[in-house]
């Protein structure tokens, strides 16, 4: 399959954020922006909705949090009691700096793999770009739309009101 | 009113830099030849850290016989040394984690070097607990793991067995961190590089990264999780650490105060080594404009908090013995301040409390000579701290037939300087291979300061005039336009 889509190359970022908005008022679909550095409030102005990572963090956290505890009150209770200071087989307070160090541990591993899983990214990946320069100091707007009504002079238009440094378009496969 | 309000936003990264020139900054240091000076500093490092491979393996042949550790003082230079070095570690994570939920957007300079800062001394303080264990090849047996023996299972309870899971599960929290903040950076690499070794690394390591703002997106979202994560984290390491001692029955260590005194130490200490890399790092690979006066400032005063902080600890701990009224109590501390291990403690108030006190002028604060002197001296006066509380909590303990004095073999005055040796070459090496500074994040703090520029005038048709609250999206950063 394959999809025509429109390039805008900027190299400011008020510009980026302003054209995205006006793109995204005009009906065009944001396929992606490539961006040197995180722009805050792009992903507003993309329509992004928040992401999920929080949620693998927090029940990889509270998973491992439970499981861990259960080890250590069955390693130091049921599997081989051993009696040391007199204290209790059961010694919760005890158990919760151990708990807590698994817990960061797994959590922090967990969100990391489910990022590279979810972004796709892998090593030694070949990175798919429009436009070179998008790690240095460009940022790239690729848009897409209806088919039928892809009218690429009227969105060089739209595109050129906000300073885009190159437009072009391009068929490309998916 | 601009010129009023200006003075208060000074410009994060002066020279006027553009995107483009953050990254033919911070990459040239990568094309090239080392200079004269890097090499110069990578010998004698390496030196040090042959020195420190010489004498752990004649250790770990022999036995820990050649310390001079004896019955009555049983920790001394190898846990001074590892709570020393895990406790430089905490300015990095200090500095990547809590400042960045703190919004402090100075960080953004200092923050990949402090990291590797913080990786490169927690694998120095990891070799000494292994070592200290005695026998180095069982140390795995800390770990819970199906075995053999019963299964016996390690003592959950023990302050030690908590340091082994604290330890371990700081260094990788940190490295993943790092290198979470490292992947468009890597990206930036390989696509300004034109080959070579450092090129083939980076197009492996970054991962296929394009700059694509979903992947950004996610990406703030697990580096926030990872701020959120690593920030309770380091405080938990210099706590755990601190009851290795606390949850004894010596006095001197028997307090409740520890764990804070602790983590402020390790901040203080950590802060201290930074300033002394950084300004280093700034002069000799030419980071002015990145590393300007104000970040220097800034982290000087952290250096006056935390150094008030560790000057409180000293005297109520001090005050508490004396008016506990426990003999015990008051003799280890009175021996301590005036016993045979006086001097020491001497250095450590003096480095610690007494010469930081000198960064309240701004002169000294901006006289990069004078701080790179009191950074040193910090440095120099926690590794006494902890020495102090070691060795001189120990060597008079409360029967006086088993008093006893300690003196370092060169053994272990070489295992010091080894560690120090593998801290800085692997430094140095972080230094030719990778971006001392996060490219990425520093091109998105470069406006902070500036004047604003007005965005090209839209004229395109689908944009309403008036629309003046995009602007105000990054505007918002910038004070003295009222």
């Amino acid at each position: 399959m394959s999809r025509r889509v429109a390039i805008g190359v900027l190299d400011d970022e008020a510009n980026l954020l302003q054209l995205t908005r006006a793109a995204r008022e005009a009906g065009l679909k944001i396929v992606d922006v490539f961006t040197p550095y995180a722009v805050h409030g792009l992903d507003e102005a993309m329509g992004l909705r928040p992401s999920r990572l929080p949620w693998i963090c927090f029940f990889a956290a509270i998973s491992t949090a439970g499981l861990k505890l259960y080890f250590e009150y069955w390693a130091t209770g049921i599997s081989w009691p051993l009696n040391i200071g007199g204290k209790p087989w059961n010694s919760l307070p005890a158990f919760v700096p151990v708990t807590f160090e698994m817990m960061v541990l797994v959590a922090g591993l967990t969100t990391m793999f489910a990022f590279l899983v979810l972004a796709r990214l892998r090593p030694g990946k070949r990175p798919k770009v429009h436009f070179p320069n998008t790690t240095d100091d460009r940022f790239v707007l690729v848009v897409q739309d209806a088919e039928s009504r892809f009218d690429a002079a009227r969105m060089r238009r739209l595109f050129e009101g906000y300073g885009v440094v190159e437009f072009r378009e391009q068929v490309e496969e998916i | 009113m601009a010129d009023l309000a200006a003075p208060l936003q000074t410009p994060l990264i002066t020279g006027d830099r553009k995107p483009g020139d953050v990254t033919r900054d911070i990459c040239h240091a990568l094309e090239g030849r080392a200079t004269p000076l890097w090499w110069a500093g990578f010998f004698v490092a390496f030196a040090c850290l042959m020195i420190g491979a010489v004498s752990l393996t004649y250790e770990i042949a022999t036995g820990i016989g050649t310390w001079g550790e004896n019955r009555t003082v049983g920790w001394a230079f190898d846990i001074t040394n590892f709570v020393f070095w895990i406790g430089i570690g905490h300015a990095g994570t200090l500095i990547s984690a809590i400042l960045f939920l703190l919004r402090q957007r100075w960080r953004t300079s200092v923050n990949r070097a402090a990291e590797a800062m913080t990786i490169f001394a927690v694998m120095c303080a990891g070799i000494f607990p292994i070592i200290h264990t005695g026998r180095p090849w069982m140390a795995y047996w800390l770990l819970p793991y199906p075995n053999t023996r019963g299964s016996i299972w390690p003592n959950f309870r023990s302050p030690l067995i908590w340091d082994c899971y604290a330890v371990s599960t700081y260094f990788t929290i940190s490295l993943v961190f790092w290198y979470l903040g490292l992947i468009p950076d890597l990206a930036t690499i390989r696509d300004y590089l034109r080959g070579g070794i450092r090129r083939g690394l980076a197009s492996v390591l970054s991962l296929g990264w394009n700059g694509s703002f979903r992947t950004w997106h996610r990406y703030e979202s697990v580096y926030l999780m990872l701020a959120g994560l690593a920030t309770p984290l380091v405080l938990s390491v210099h706590t755990i650490v601190s009851w290795d001692f606390a949850t004894s029955v010596m006095p001197g260590w028997h307090a409740t105060i520890f764990p804070p005194y602790f983590v402020a130490g390790a901040i203080f200490s950590g802060m201290a080594m930074v300033l002394t890399l950084l300004l280093v790092a700034r002069k000799t690979m030419h980071l002015e404009n990145y590393i300007t006066i104000r970040h220097v400032d800034v982290m000087c005063k952290l250096l006056i908090l935390t150094s008030g902080i560790v000057g409180i600890a000293y005297a109520t701990e001090f005050f508490t013995a004396l008016y506990s009224t426990n003999p015990f109590e008051e003799f280890v501390f009175l021996n301590r301040a005036f016993g045979p291990f006086g001097w020491a403690y001497g250095i450590m108030v003096s480095c610690n409390v007494l010469v930081p006190q000198l960064l309240w002028f701004r002169k000294v604060r901006q006289n990069l000579w004078s701080v790179f002197v009191i950074s040193v001296l910090v440095n120099l006066g926690m590794w006494f701290e902890r020495f102090v509380i070691i060795v001189s909590s120990l060597h008079r303990d409360y029967l006086p037939s088993s008093w006893a004095s300690y003196r370092p073999t060169p053994i272990e005055v070489g295992i010091l300087i080894g560690s120090f040796g593998l801290f800085f070459t692997l430094f140095l090496i972080f230094c030719r291979f990778l971006p001392v500074v996060a490219m990425a994040e520093v091109k998105g703090v470069l406006h902070i300061g500036r004047e604003k520029k007005r965005p090209r005038a839209p004229s395109g048709a689908s944009l309403e005039p008036g629309e003046g609250a995009e602007t105000s999206l990054t505007g918002a950063h910038r004070g003295g336009e009222a």
